[in-house]
């Protein structure tokens, strides 16, 4: 019997390897490649004979490719953009959450049901009215352009809200009788209390808008602004051939969510299981 | 007594949803209701012609475009790799519900392609597709050299064929067209990404929420593993399925914009251009907003539409 079980792990352990390793391939190849030269990758060796890190070097410091792009600057802008829009969708997006999760008013149903409704919407629906409008706004090619429309969340609001609804009223009806202020309770009461939801909200908006490209390439104009996805893109384009120096863009470009998701794996899991969750 | 503290609420509410909901009419509502108005205007950023009121006629004249349909069929047949991957996720989800050691290890990788998933992945699977040079090809003639198998490997991005023979550009078949290209590829990168990505998590949740006597229940009564899983674990996951499915559907509907840009332009012979990569080349290439702005709510009609018969058709089954 022990034994029967044992052979069965083991035989899904054999098949979970498997997978896994397929799904891992291209991942290997993209940093082994970024270690070759062009001729090594066109060749059948699995690994670099030498580890030509300089192609790292040569994506932000070759004189000829910096006339064109700006690998630093990239990374800086990507990372400034995506934390603001992080900060400010998960301070609007909690108070919002807060106001349909714990708060009585009249309305209260039908102007969620509103925000529901929206995210049903394509993106690509409310995309051309956003752009004429920072045409108007004249905020065309700038970082408010960028960061000031990505950063209210009608999915934030309810993922929040989900997370508010399983707290306890009792916490907040005790701090209510001590005389604490309705802002004093979000604070002090549900806000610590909905840390795991607001650090799920908190990677899924920094992810999501460090790796969108669709608003970036439609606001942006300018070099110096450019996100690290545009910046990909045009490098991609003027540079295409270079596939070494393409895969070590590439490589650091998925740095920065390597790092988020092994710190932060566990609110993820506990954030899209829960957003999943219908109410 | 009751009714009187609840009604005082009002005003902080205000106070907490103003930050969030002025954003929201601003970028959201408001939009929505504008884009709508917009698609019945001949509205061109260029100014070519002379800003009017056209009522229906950019409907008119996208129903009536080959192009329309030829890009909705493309939309369509790239999403044929979900049910696969729907089931991938469940197959991979069983196995990693067993309670194996290392299974977060195993969670951690195969998410991996979900989370780092975006411009610099589909710059990678370009080359991974490179006719000549890339791994794919250079695997395949290895495989077919050694085996003596007369098959060419498939230009994959660069070509216009596809499983079902569609002609590009019109909508129609021809046996010439038959084989492997653009849009099999992409299908079969997006089933990758999405294999161990966010549906595998949400199975694992709801496997664990099955209540253990349902399966000591069927094991009394006979039922073998394969058994138990038909008549216990498939309806008990019903709900997660239709979730699921739902939210799959209306995410590949929209989709296909960034890997249009990155990684065809659309091409070959516009075989890879969904209605959102259509939509920014009408918006934002050729300015036409107002034509723009139709097509983007017929692809809101449809996805509200098959969201409210999902729900209909769904509600039911899940609750058989």
């Amino acid at each position: 019997m022990a034994s029967a079980s044992a052979r069965k792990q083991l035989a899904a352990h054999v098949i979970l390897a498997l997978v896994a390793l397929v799904m891992m391939l291209p991942f290997i190849w993209m940093f082994l490649a970024s270690f070759k030269t062009v001729r090594e990758v066109e060749g059948s060796q699995i690994f670099p004979p030498t580890w030509h890190t300089e192609n790292y070097t040569k994506v932000f410091a070759d004189p000829e490719i910096a006339k064109r792009s700006n690998f630093g600057r990239y990374y800086f802008n990507s990372v400034f953009v995506a934390a603001w829009v992080t900060f400010l969708t998960c301070i609007t997006s909690a108070m919002a959450a807060y106001a349909f999760a714990r708060l009585r008013w009249r309305g209260r149903d039908t102007v969620f049901l509103l925000y529901l409704g929206t995210l049903m919407v394509p993106g690509v629906v409310t995309m051309i009215p956003n752009f004429a409008l920072l045409v108007k706004l004249k905020l065309l090619d700038s970082y408010a352009g960028l960061i000031v429309p990505a950063s209210f969340s009608a999915f934030g609001v309810f993922l929040l809200r989900q997370f508010m609804l399983t707290i306890p009223t009792s916490l907040d009806e005790a701090a209510a009788i001590d005389g604490a202020s309705k802002w004093r309770i979000f604070w002090d009461v549900i806000l610590p209390l909905t840390r795991p939801g607001l650090i799920a909200l908190a990677i899924f908006a920094f992810i999501g808008n460090y790796q969108s490209l669709f608003w970036p390439l439609v606001v942006v104009k300018s070099q110096y602004l450019r996100t690290w996805p545009v910046g990909m893109l045009f490098f991609d384009t003027t540079y295409g051939r270079e596939t070494t120096l393409i895969m070590a863009a590439s490589v650091m470009a998925t740095l920065p969510p390597l790092i988020l998701f092994v710190v932060g794996q566990k609110f993820l899991v506990k954030g899209i299981q829960l957003g999943a969750v219908k109410g | 007594m009751t009714r009187t503290r609840h009604s005082s609420d009002l005003l902080p509410a205000l106070g907490f949803l103003l930050p969030n909901f002025l954003g929201f009419l601003l970028f959201t509502a408001g939009p929505v209701v504008f884009s709508f108005g917009a698609s019945f205007t001949n509205w061109d950023l260029q100014h070519s012609v002379p800003f009017a009121f056209i009522g229906a006629d950019n409907f008119r004249q996208l129903f009536g475009s080959e192009e329309f349909w030829v890009y909705l069929i493309n939309t369509v047949y790239l999403m044929i790799g979900l049910p696969f991957a729907i089931a991938g996720s469940l197959a991979l989800a069983l196995m990693l519900s067993q309670k194996l050691r290392g299974m977060t290890v195993y969670r951690t990788l195969f998410y991996l392609p979900t989370f780092t998933y975006g411009v610099a992945l589909m710059v990678l699977w370009k080359k991974l597709y490179s006719p000549e040079f890339g791994p794919i090809n250079v695997s395949l003639g290895a495989i077919t050299r050694a085996l003596h198998l007369p098959f060419e490997p498939p230009k994959w991005l660069q070509s216009a064929d596809n499983l079902m023979g569609m002609v590009p550009q019109h909508v129609a078949f021809h046996r010439q067209y038959v084989g492997l290209g653009a849009r099999e590829a992409l299908i079969n990168m997006s089933v990758w990404v999405a294999l161990g990505g966010n549906n595998m998590l949400l199975y694992l949740a709801a496997l664990t929420n099955v209540p253990q006597e349902l399966y000591e229940a069927a094991e009394i009564d006979g039922a073998n593993k394969w058994k138990q899983f038909w008549h216990v674990t498939w309806p008990q996951l019903a709900p997660t399925t239709f979730f699921i499915i739902v939210i799959s559907t209306i995410f590949g509907l929209q989709g296909g914009f960034e890997i249009a840009r990155i990684m065809t332009e659309g091409g070959p012979a516009g075989t890879t251009t969904t209605l959102a990569y259509y939509i920014y080349i009408k918006a934002f290439q050729e300015f036409q907003m107002g034509y723009a702005s139709a097509i983007a709510w017929v692809l809101f009609a449809m996805i509200f539409a098959i969201t409210l018969m999902n729900w209909r058709f769904g509600s039911r089954a899940v609750n058989e």
